[in-house]
C-alpha cells in the first residue's frame, strides 16, 4: 500500500538530488537543469498532500509553480544567451567581476 | 497492486534519469535524461489522479521548456563535454553534509508525520461526481482567478523579455534612428553577396 509518506520520501530523494546539481555544477545551462529538478520535485509533494486529504490546494500550487518555472526559463535563458554572446562561456567562475 | 508496481518503477526511473543530468559531462545527455525525468514525473500526477496536471506537466515542460534549452543549446557547443573543475574540498565537505541533513529529515519525518494532525478545515474539498479538469476548473475560475491572471500577465512579461534579451539590437528604436535601419538592410545584404 502507497502512503503519502512514500511519495514525500520520493520528493525528498529527488529534492536531494536537484540541490547536489545546484551546488555542483559550474555550467549555468546545466545549473538550470538542476533548478528544474528541484521545482518538479516540489510538485510531487504539492500533488501527493492534495490526494490524501482529498484536497486540491497543493494541484493549484503546483499549477502555479509549473507557470512560474516557464517564466524563469524564458528569461534565464535570454541572459544566458546574452552572457555567451558577450564573454564566450557560460562558466560560473566568469562572474566572478566582484571577487566576492 | 498496479499502483505499487507503477510507483516503484516511476520512482526508480525518475531518480536514475535525475542522477543522468546532475552527473554527466555531456549537456546533450543532460536535456534528454531531464526530458525523460519529466514525462516520468507527469506518471506519479496520473496516479495521484491529478490528470490534468499530468497533462500539463507534458505539455508545458516537455513540449515548451525543454524545446526551448534544445533552441537555447544551438547557441553553444554541446558537441565537446562540459569542463568542469571543482577544486575546492569545501565544496565536497558541504555537499557531503548537506546530503546528509536531508537524508535525515527525510527518514525522521515519518515518525515526525504520526503526531501531526491537520486541524483546519478543507480549504478546497474536492468536488464529488466531477473529474478532476472539472474541479481544478472550478476552483481555478473562481477562487483563484485574480492569481491566474497575474500568472498570465507574468508570462507575457516573461515572453516579452525573452524576445528583447535574445534578439539582436532590441535596446535601440529602429523608428527614430533611420540610421540604424540602413545599417540593418546593408548587413542582410552582405550576407547575400557573399553566398
Amino acid at each position: 500500500m502507497i502512503t503519502l509518506t512514500h511519495y514525500l520520501v520520493v520528493s525528498a530523494i529527488l529534492f536531494t538530488i536537484g540541490m547536489v546539481g545546484v551546488i555542483r555544477r559550474k555550467n549555468l545551462l546545466l545549473l538550470f537543469f538542476s533548478t528544474e529538478i528541484l521545482l518538479n520535485a516540489v510538485n510531487i509533494g504539492f500533488v501527493a498532500v492534495a490526494k490524501f486529504y482529498d484536497d486540491l490546494t497543493g494541484q493549484m500550487f503546483a499549477f502555479f509553480i509549473i507557470a512560474v518555472a516557464a517564466s524563469e526559463v524564458a528569461v534565464g535563458l535570454g541572459l544566458l544567451i546574452l552572457w555567451y554572446r558577450r564573454n564566450g562561456t557560460i562558466d560560473l567562475d566568469s562572474m566572478q567581476k566582484m571577487k566576492g | 497492486m498496479y499502483e505499487l508496481i507503477a510507483f516503484y518503477l516511476f520512482s526508480g526511473l525518475t531518480i536514475a534519469m535525475f542522477l543522468i543530468v546532475v552527473l554527466t559531462n555531456n549537456a546533450l545527455y543532460a536535456m534528454s535524461a531531464l526530458a525523460a525525468g519529466m514525462i516520468l514525473i507527469s506518471g506519479f500526477f496520473f496516479l495521484l489522479n491529478a490528470d490534468f496536471l499530468g497533462v500539463v506537466q507534458i505539455i508545458v515542460y516537455t513540449g515548451a521548456v525543454m524545446a526551448l534549452y534544445a533552441f537555447g543549446m544551438m547557441f553553444l557547443d554541446t558537441t565537446q563535454d562540459v569542463k568542469e573543475d571543482i577544486g575546492s574540498s569545501k565544496l565536497i565537505y558541504s555537499l557531503w553534509i548537506a546530503s546528509a541533513i536531508l537524508i535525515l529529515i527525510m527518514v525522521g519525518a515519518p515518525f515526525m508525520s504520526e503526531h501531526l494532525m491537520l486541524d483546519a478545515p478543507l480549504d478546497n474539498p474536492v468536488i464529488a461526481g466531477a473529474n478532476n479538469p472539472q474541479a481544478v476548473g472550478v476552483i481555478l475560475f473562481t477562487k483563484y482567478l485574480v492569481q491566474f491572471e497575474l500568472a498570465a500577465v507574468m508570462l507575457l512579461v516573461a515572453m516579452i523579455a525573452g524576445i528583447v534579451l535574445a534578439s539582436k539590437k532590441m535596446d535601440q528604436s529602429l523608428s527614430s534612428n533611420p540610421k540604424l535601419e540602413e545599417e540593418l538592410h546593408r548587413e542582410e545584404f552582405d550576407v547575400k553577396d557573399d553566398k
